[in-house]
């Protein structure tokens, strides 16, 4: 462990907005997320967390905002230099690379921590087989790490829904991350499947990486979260502790509309 | 060699010996087909140029997944500059150059088959960076485009002053000539004679061997990973850390770079070249090389490439004695036959063997793949 605070910022975006046409997708937007925890951002359908999550990942370019990672700041332009500067993604309907085995593509996830050419593959260098078999241990002992070493040669379509969810996140551990970030990673999943992933996602964690964590699943959310922000309509509606948010009145009407808040004034 | 082998993987010796078997058929094979007439060394040759070209073709369209249409640009690029720095042509229509090389062009090999890879190289830069983000069937016309461009230049680049002799072409164009034996001549060894066209058989063997070696080194490294993973999903590339935009220039410019080097080897070999040999129509025969054999799998695009180089050939040469024997006169000619032997050998294949005659072998299906798989693709 470096000399950092315990719980010093990994993520700071401040000011972040996002337009499309019309529509203020992001108003306002930010978060501090601090390195050990798994920081929830949750909302109704079409609040603005993927676009969100998307912003920081580099894939929509925001109007405004400033982002730091780890006391650095970092300009969230182009997904590669993301990725390389320590954010690590899972996608929402499952991308991987379905053709290829399990283990070839936790082994794409190291390609931006190594750095072997063309040249050094074609003449088969000492410095590049060394590399390919560090490559090739890591990826197998992340494969072990989320459970599916036993998949290791099987093309990734192959695999089950849930073990897919837990390839995609080996791929983005072999980056490793600082932050990784996890879009829906519950989507889909029956009940034994969302109990296994709370466990691997404490578990991740607990080894010491960040973890942001879009959820729909509110019960998944506030079991495992250590800090939750709640978006909605593109603005920040609260932010706390989980047990803190539950009982936001403004969380409240998000989720359950308004009859359930204390009744507004009406107007007659 | 057990990519070639899938079934001796676990016999190390027995895939020693299948390499030692097949060296020595390639070995001997001008020999044995060499009984029936040096034309059918000469397709074997044209065999070994296919394959390397083919090969080329994979690393942009089977590994990467960019769909180019105008891959055979690159092949008359190296053959255009072989020809113009290995003929009389530029001293002839130059004086000044004449002045500066009082004895003509005639540059070694070893300058030539470096620089024709390193200008196919440029081209497939030149090509790749305008067409960065389009894929598909958008990609397949812009590089369409660009292989009937260089084809029309090449045609036009005879007046005002003429670089490329126009329709004609370029003719007396050097053979190779390696440490003093020239390729032109018989070369005799003394308990064997070896004609010049089984000299330049053992020379594209040679170079295509080598390719193939590339090829699989590339496959099988970062970079080769790197491709596959644009190829599958360009945007989760990207989110690995991938740098697709460098990535999918290096993809064209080594895929150019052995279509370069066919590309000098073919205008040595034939003494001349004109801009009919470099029409789309073979653009899109070497892709039908890289389709049928098996995209993205080395030894079905070596078949494939084998297959349609040299099935032309014995169309030739019994086409028109078998109607002559039946007949007594010709009814459908060699080259149309061809045609459409060719469709329909696509048409069946699409139906039949979707992923090509000899694919990448699938890996594992998954006992525990349930319902649940479904509903995953559809999510």
């Amino acid at each position: 462990m470096s000399a950092v605070a315990a719980d010093a910022p990994v993520l700071r975006a401040a000011g972040v907005n996002k337009r499309f046409g019309g529509l203020q997708a992001l108003a306002d937007v930010g978060v501090t997320i601090r390195r050990g925890q798994i920081y929830g951002l949750i909302g109704p359908n079409g609040a603005g967390k993927t676009t969100f999550f998307n912003v920081i990942t580099g894939l929509y370019t925001p109007d405004s905002g400033s982002f730091e990672l780890a006391g650095k700041p970092y300009s969230p332009s182009e997904p590669h230099k993301v990725a390389e500067a320590g954010i690590a993604r899972t996608f929402q309907n499952i991308r991987l690379f379905p053709e290829m085995t399990a283990l070839e593509n936790v082994m794409v996830g190291r390609h931006v921590r190594t750095k072997a050419t063309a040249l050094g593959a074609v003449l088969r260098t000492g410095s590049q087989r060394a590399e390919e078999r560090a490559i090739r241990a890591r990826a197998l002992e992340l494969l072990d790490y989320v459970g599916i070493r036993r998949y290791a040669d099987f093309q990734a379509r192959t695999l089950a829904y849930g073990d897919q969810r837990r390839l995609e996140i080996a791929r983005a551990l072999a980056t490793d991350p600082k932050l990784l970030a996890l879009d829906e990673p519950a989507a889909g999943m029956n009940a034994t499947e969302k109990l296994s992933l709370r466990e691997l996602l404490s578990h991740i964690r607990s080894d010491g990486t960040t973890i942001l964590l879009i959820e729909h699943d509110v019960k998944l959310v506030m079991g495992l979260c250590d800090r939750v922000t709640v978006l909605d309509y593109g603005k920040i509606i609260a932010e706390g502790t989980p047990a803190e948010v539950q009982r936001d009145p403004a969380v409240i009407t998000a989720y359950l509309g308004g009859a359930h808040a204390p009744a507004p004034q009406t107007i007659s | 060699m057990t990519l070639f082998f899938p079934s001796l993987r676990d016999k190390p010796a027995a895939a020693v010996a299948a390499t030692f078997l097949l060296a020595a058929v390639l070995i001997a094979a001008p020999f044995i087909v060499g009984t029936m007439g040096n034309a059918w060394v000469r397709a074997l040759a044209f065999a070994a140029l296919y394959v390397m070209l083919a090969l080329g073709l994979n690393i942009v369209v089977g590994f990467a997944g960019l769909l180019d249409l105008g891959y055979i640009a690159f092949y008359a690029v190296g053959a255009y500059m072989y020809a113009l720095l290995a003929s009389p042509h530029l001293t002839s229509n130059f004086p000044a150059l004449a002045a500066m090389f009082p004895q003509g062009f005639h540059n070694s090999i070893w300058m030539v088959i470096p620089l024709g890879a390193a200008l196919a190289a440029f081209f497939g830069v030149v090509l790749g960076a305008p067409v960065l983000k389009l894929r598909g069937d958008y990609l397949a016309i812009v590089t369409l485009g660009f292989g009937e461009i260089i084809r029309i230049f090449l045609n036009n680049l005879n007046a005002p002053l003429n670089f490329t002799n126009g329709p004609q072409g370029i003719t007396m164009i050097d053979p190779v000539e390696i440490a003093g034996i020239s390729f032109a001549r018989t070369l005799d060894l003394g308990f064997v004679k070896l004609p010049s066209v089984y000299l330049y058989y053992y020379l594209f063997l040679i170079l295509t061997v080598i390719t193939i070696i590339v090829c699989i080194r590339l496959q099988d490294s970062r970079l080769g990973r790197a491709w596959m993973a644009i190829r599958e999903d360009d945007i989760a590339a990207k989110a690995m850390g991938i740098n697709v935009r460098n990535v999918k220039l290096l993809a064209f410019a080594l895929g150019a770079t052995f279509g370069g080097v066919s590309g000098t080897m073919f205008a040595a070999f034939q003494g001349f070249v004109s801009p009919e040999s470099f029409s789309l129509m073979e653009s899109i025969i070497v892709l039908a090389m890289v389709v049928l054999g098996g995209l993205g799998h080395i030894p079905g695009v070596i078949l494939g490439a084998i297959l349609l180089s040299v099935f032309p050939e014995v169309l030739r040469h019994t086409v028109v004695p078998v109607q002559n024997q039946l007949f007594g006169h010709v009814i459908i000619d060699a080259e149309v036959l061809r045609m459409m032997l060719y469709g329909l050998a696509m048409v069946v294949i699409m139906l039949y063997r979707p992923k090509g005659l000899w694919p990448a072998p699938e890996h594992g299906v998954n006992p525990s793949t349930r319902g649940s798989a479904k509903a995953g693709a559809a999510g």
